[in-house]
């Protein structure tokens, strides 16, 4: 079974996690295909130095640091949220970490995660 | 002063769709980037880009998050002292046979901001940078605040 899941140790109350209300969840599109899958995460006001893509542990973290608007003034109305962006996945084990990508384009964050070659789909000729 | 925003709620399509998505909102019920009231399923509702609004003496600032944009996609224009913000985000074609999982808004949006005060439709400037639209609207000069002199006889 294919899948990626977010992982739920978002929970877990750990001294160097950093706490969970300082992070907003991303919306992120999930593509699935016989070579891999690709993330597109929307994290409007991050640029290329506030991304950190990690693999820990088998987990993919994706967290998007906000450069601070250079708005002047006092807030008359306001919905967006200030925090930045974090969010986990588990990654399945058929992926490569090695051959990760990641690239940020007007607030979207793609991740490119191809699967190792072994366990792409092969047919088998008969003899 | 607390503001709601509101959500438009368009009719419903497929059941486990909303099943679903439902589930997944629960488990990110408190990391919502909207907030942390309940919020409806992502097929329930349409795309509605937060802003925020700034006011110095001078100006007023207005951001829109629109991420994954092209520029001339994002439509600007301001009656009065009314500024409208639209445009249209179309979804990238499902390849066949592959699994697509969305929780991103696409289509189009419109957000619609009446101003307090009136402001210098010649001045108005726009920027798109890392998917945040920046509006500053620089006010009208009868707009501004201006100092009374009170004078003791």
């Amino acid at each position: 079974m294919n899948h990626i899941t977010p992982a739920s140790d978002q929970n877990a109350l750990s001294a160097d996690r950093p706490r969970r209300y300082a992070y907003v969840t991303p919306f992120v599109d999930v593509q699935t295909a016989d070579d891999g899958f690709v993330l597109q995460a929307e994290m409007p006001g991050v640029s290329k130095t506030g991304i950190e893509v990690t693999v820990e542990n088998g987990d993919l973290i994706l967290v998007g640091h906000r450069e601070s608007l250079d708005t002047s003034g006092d807030p008359v109305y306001l919905e967006r949220r200030p925090a930045d962006y974090r969010r986990v996945y588990e990654l399945d084990p058929s992926i490569d970490t090695s051959r990760i990508s990641a690239r940020i384009d007007q607030g979207i964050l793609t991740v490119t995660l191809p699967k190792a070659e072994s366990v792409k789909p092969r047919k088998i000729a008969l003899d | 002063m607390n503001i709601i925003r509101y959500e438009s709620y368009p009719t419903l399509s497929n059941a486990f769709d909303r099943l679903a998505a439902l589930r997944e909102d629960m488990d990110r019920l408190f990391d919502s980037p909207f907030g942390s009231f309940f919020r409806t399923p992502g097929s329930l509702r349409n795309w509605s880009p937060a802003l925020d609004v700034y006011e110095t003496k001078d100006d007023f600032t207005v951001v829109v998050e629109l991420p994954g944009l092209k520029k001339e996609a994002i439509d600007v224009s301001l009656h009065g002292d009314i500024l409208t913000v639209s445009g249209e985000r179309k979804a990238d074609e499902k390849k066949e046979g592959q699994g697509f999982r969305t929780e991103r808004f696409y289509g189009s949006f419109q957000r619609t901001v009446t101003l307090p005060a009136a402001v210098d439709a010649k001045k108005v400037k726009a920027s798109y940078k890392d998917g945040i639209l920046k509006v500053v609207l620089p006010k009208a000069e009868e707009a501004k605040p201006k100092q009374i002199e009170v004078s003791v006889s």
